[in-house]
């Protein structure tokens, strides 16, 4: 079974309609990559997985998106509990006022995950390690979260959201405002996260959707264009569209 | 066109400066006229006697107590409920209930100060039949409350959406964004709002002449008479003896001194910690 199936998706912006009937399935423990041209509704559409949209006001949804068989838009979906099983890292990296002990053991301890104090450390420097963090900065775990560097803080905040233990991490083009090696590093970590997670990836970077991703959507105007194996989208995809896209006649 | 743009460059530089200098200038001139005037009448007895009679000494001690009273009070109140309206605008005042609490507390910030203690004189003073500290307290605190709200509310919309958002992304309820995240991010800008409002109130007479009234008198009956600082000012000024307007000054020196140590308390405790 999927691990998050969608179907006849439409999404309203007030009277703006963002995305078109947009049917998808993504299997569990594969990492699934998002591209298309700025506006096409990737983002929009990564948010209704957690229904970040919900922030926005005089948005609406229509059509059902499953996590795990269960229908996330229905009237008494505990949207704190869903958000805290499908995880987000943001574009531009977020950390807390607090420290960086805190940031991490932030969602740990309000979600009460932990049973003690030395339980907490311990979840805490396994999110640091799982986030190839733990090293850089075991020596200065009280110091500010902003005193990091922007490819240290994109990391904080994926150990921030594996803390909670989620079962799916949405990233929302995670590495664009990164240099090139804070970018691998993430790209590695991509991979290597997969074992334990579902992971859904919004990237301009197509060299970056064709290294980390097991499947790649391509969206254009709101509209699901074509949805297959990264390896068959980028050597020969079903799309003239995603074809031209890809190979940069466009977009 | 390079030297006229290095030209055009100096001048502006030159005028802005100017126009920085003029008003720390004027500040410095107050400050060290208030200074030259009120320090030859400062002594250890004049900060701890009550007022005597002139040619007798007397100094404002008790003017001081009751001061730090009628703020600790008015702060009490005034603070936290200026800080809680201010978060509610930001938070969940985009509706006409919103619109209309900013608009009122707009408003009550463009009321002069004496409509205030004229307010609390008819509704507590009439009603009770005495002047009380809590009466002055609350007309403080009624100063006070619009500006901590307005100013709360600007801090906290300054705090990023992204912050928000990566909180609500953990599973933290919205309570929790504001209470753990949005308010510890704003807390230092609060903190100066606050500080506004405790420097403007330490200052005011006008709502404490109906309300506080003063005394002659230490004294820790809250519904009693207090002596002010700005009262006991304004009674030493009006005053015909030259002895008696020294005071005036000297006891001036104090409440500006009062304020710039309270404000380097404040600012000192609510330092970003992160």
């Amino acid at each position: 079974m999927s691990k998050i199936s969608v179907s006849n998706l439409d999404f309203y912006y007030g009277k703006a309609q963002a995305l078109y009937g947009i049917q998808l399935e993504i299997p569990a423990n594969q990492v699934i990559a998002f591209i298309g041209p700025s506006g096409c509704g990737k983002s929009t559409f990564l948010r209704t997985l957690n229904r970040m949209n919900d922030t926005i006001p005089l948005t609406r949804v229509e059509g059902r998106v499953l996590i795990d068989g269960k229908d996330i838009n229905e009237p008494n979906t505990d949207v704190v509990a869903l958000r805290r099983k499908v995880g987000m890292v943001f574009q531009k990296s977020n950390p807390f006022p607090k420290s960086i002990f805190d940031n991490v053991a932030y969602g740990i301890q309000i979600n009460r995950i932990h049973k003690d104090k030395a339980d907490l450390n311990a979840r805490v420097e396994k999110a640091l390690t799982d986030a190839a963090l733990w090293n850089e900065v075991k020596d200065r775990l009280n110091t500010s979260a902003f005193g990091l560097s922007g490819g240290q803080q994109q990391r904080l905040c994926i150990a921030r959201a594996l803390a909670v233990q989620p079962a799916v991490i949405l990233m929302d083009e995670p590495a664009s405002a990164l240099d090139p090696m804070a970018t691998q590093k993430i790209e590695e970590l991509v991979v290597e996260l997969k074992k334990q997670y579902t992971i859904v990836i919004v990237t301009h970077n197509m060299q970056q959707a064709a290294r980390v991703s097991d499947k790649t959507a391509f969206f254009m105007l709101g509209k699901l264009v074509e949805y297959n194996p990264t390896e068959k989208m980028f050597t020969n995809p079903n799309e003239k569209l995603t074809e031209d896209y890809i190979t940069g006649r466009f977009g | 066109m390079i030297e006229k743009r290095r030209l055009m460059n100096s001048i502006m530089t030159t005028l802005t400066a100017l126009c920085a200098f003029g008003v720390v200038g004027i500040l410095v001139l107050i400050l060290g006229y208030i200074s030259y005037q009120g320090i030859s009448s400062l002594s250890w007895q004049f900060l701890v006697e009550t007022p005597k009679p002139v040619g007798e000494g007397g100094g404002i001690g008790n003017a001081i107590v009751g001061s730090l009273t009628l703020l600790g009070l008015a702060s009490l109140v005034g603070i936290p409920l200026g800080i809680a309206i201010g978060t509610y605008l930001a938070e969940l005042g985009n509706g006409w209930f919103g619109t209309i609490v900013r608009f009122v507390a707009d408003s009550m910030i463009g009321i002069p100060s004496i409509v205030f203690g004229v307010f609390v004189y008819a509704l507590v003073v009439l009603q009770q039949g005495y002047f009380s500290t809590l009466a002055g307290s609350l007309a403080l605190a009624l100063i006070m409350i619009p500006i901590v709200t307005r100013t709360t509310e600007e801090i906290v919309k300054l705090v990023p959406k992204s912050m928000r958002e990566g909180a609500l992304a953990l599973g933290a309820p919205e309570w929790r964004v504001t209470w753990d995240i949005v308010l510890p991010a704003a807390k230092t800008g609060i903190a100066t709002g606050a500080m506004l409002a405790v420097a403007r109130v330490l200052g005011e007479t006008a709502p404490l002449l109906f309300t506080s009234f003063g005394s002659r008198f230490y004294n820790i009956y809250l519904d009693e008479p207090m002596a002010s600082m700005p009262v006991q000012i304004y009674n030493y000024a009006i005053s015909p003896f030259e002895e008696w307007h020294a005071k005036a000054w000297a006891a001036t020196l104090v409440l500006i001194t009062l304020i710039l140590v309270i404000n380097i308390i404040v600012r000192y405790t609510t330092r970003k910690g992160y």
